[in-house]
């Protein structure tokens, strides 16, 4: 009980309440996190129920296999932190440090996919603005204006569902959503990073490992904001 | 002093969250009326539940930590339920 009892606070009983007191705050600041995504999620369902059609165009959009290739990535990194948070609950530092290792590179490759796509969207012009887009390139059709209205050009009406303003929402959508999500996953990295140096000096142990678990809670918790994101904005059919 | 989930477990729940991914993207191949949002949101609230019950420990935790972990949840779903409640019972003015 020696060891155990040095990470033990004043105003805890033991080591056991300081514990399930740590975890309970987690679920706490999880639960408003829950909500604050939520919001979002709220004014997308909104307006994918008002325009679905420009949702559609805006999903075909994206890159079908990049974002399931990205999924998988993430839900590879919640297993290697899974088993990060068993390494160190098993008093095994030098694995905890290695999970905790792939951990960050699985995040790593999951926010240079982002990356890559965000630049993508950029030279299609599909970022919101003034310099929004749906013109492919070197494609000349004529898409209606930003209010709905045909600007007409070669003299007949076009008939599309959807107003390209609408799919720019989409778009809207898109970067708000997944640029929190991968503000979260930049946090996230940046915690896993300060874990393995500690893990490294062997400061967690069977007796001691809330801040693995902790951050493990929050890892998953990011994961599962994306698990409900993929299906949303990429596959819209 | 605390639970060690076994490592086949964590091998087992991260099989199914695959299979759950692989089967989101298949069904999204296909026109199925109106039941793609449904399935799709059926699929993500699986894998999210795996998550939460065996990778986040909420399945061996006190009753107490369950009930943390599903209030945030209920909270979004009251959201929810407000948001739709006004919006699909609701005309613009003037629309009768």
């Amino acid at each position: 009980m020696s060891s155990s009892t040095a990470h033990l606070a004043h105003h805890f009983d033991d080591v056991e309440q300081q514990y399930d007191a740590a975890q309970l705050g987690m679920w706490l600041f999880l639960a408003t996190e829950v909500l604050f995504f939520g919001g979002l999620f709220a004014g997308y369902a909104l307006y994918r129920y008002w325009y679905p059609e420009a949702f559609v165009v805006g999903s075909h959009r994206l890159d079908l296999w990049l974002g399931g290739i990205n999924t998988a990535v993430l839900l590879a990194s919640s297993l290697t932190m899974a088993l990060a948070v068993r390494a160190a609950q098993t008093s095994d530092s030098r694995g905890t440090a290695n999970f905790l290792g792939w951990t960050i590179l699985l995040g790593s490759v999951f926010l240079g996919v982002k990356a890559y796509e965000y630049h993508h969207k950029f030279e299609e012009r599909l970022v919101p603005g003034r310099n929004f887009s749906l013109s492919e390139k070197g494609d000349k059709s004529n898409f209606p204006d930003r209010d709905g209205s045909s600007s007409t050009a070669n003299g007949k009406l076009d008939l599309s569902p959807f107003s390209p303003g609408h799919v720019e929402l989409f778009f809207s959508f898109y970067f708000a959503l997944t640029g929190l999500h991968a503000t979260h996953m930049v946090i996230g990295i940046a915690i896993l990073v300060v874990l393995v140096v500690a893990a490294r000096r062997g400061t967690f142990s069977a007796d001691y490992f809330t801040p693995v678990e902790i951050t493990g809670l929050y890892w998953h918790f990011v994961d599962i904001v994306w698990v409900f994101l993929f299906p949303l904005l990429y596959l819209i059919r | 002093m605390h639970h060690v989930v076994p490592k086949a477990t964590y091998y087992h729940v991260s099989v199914w969250l695959a299979v759950l991914l692989a089967l989101t993207v298949a069904a999204a191949q296909f026109d199925l009326g109106g039941w793609n949002v449904p399935l799709a949101l059926a699929i993500a609230i699986a894998k999210a539940t795996l998550i939460v019950l065996f990778f986040m420990h909420v399945r061996y935790g006190s009753p107490l930590l369950k009930l943390f972990a599903a209030g945030g949840f209920l909270w979004l779903l009251i959201m929810f339920a407000f948001i739709a409640a006004d919006v699909l019972t609701r005309a613009p003015i003037g629309s009768g």
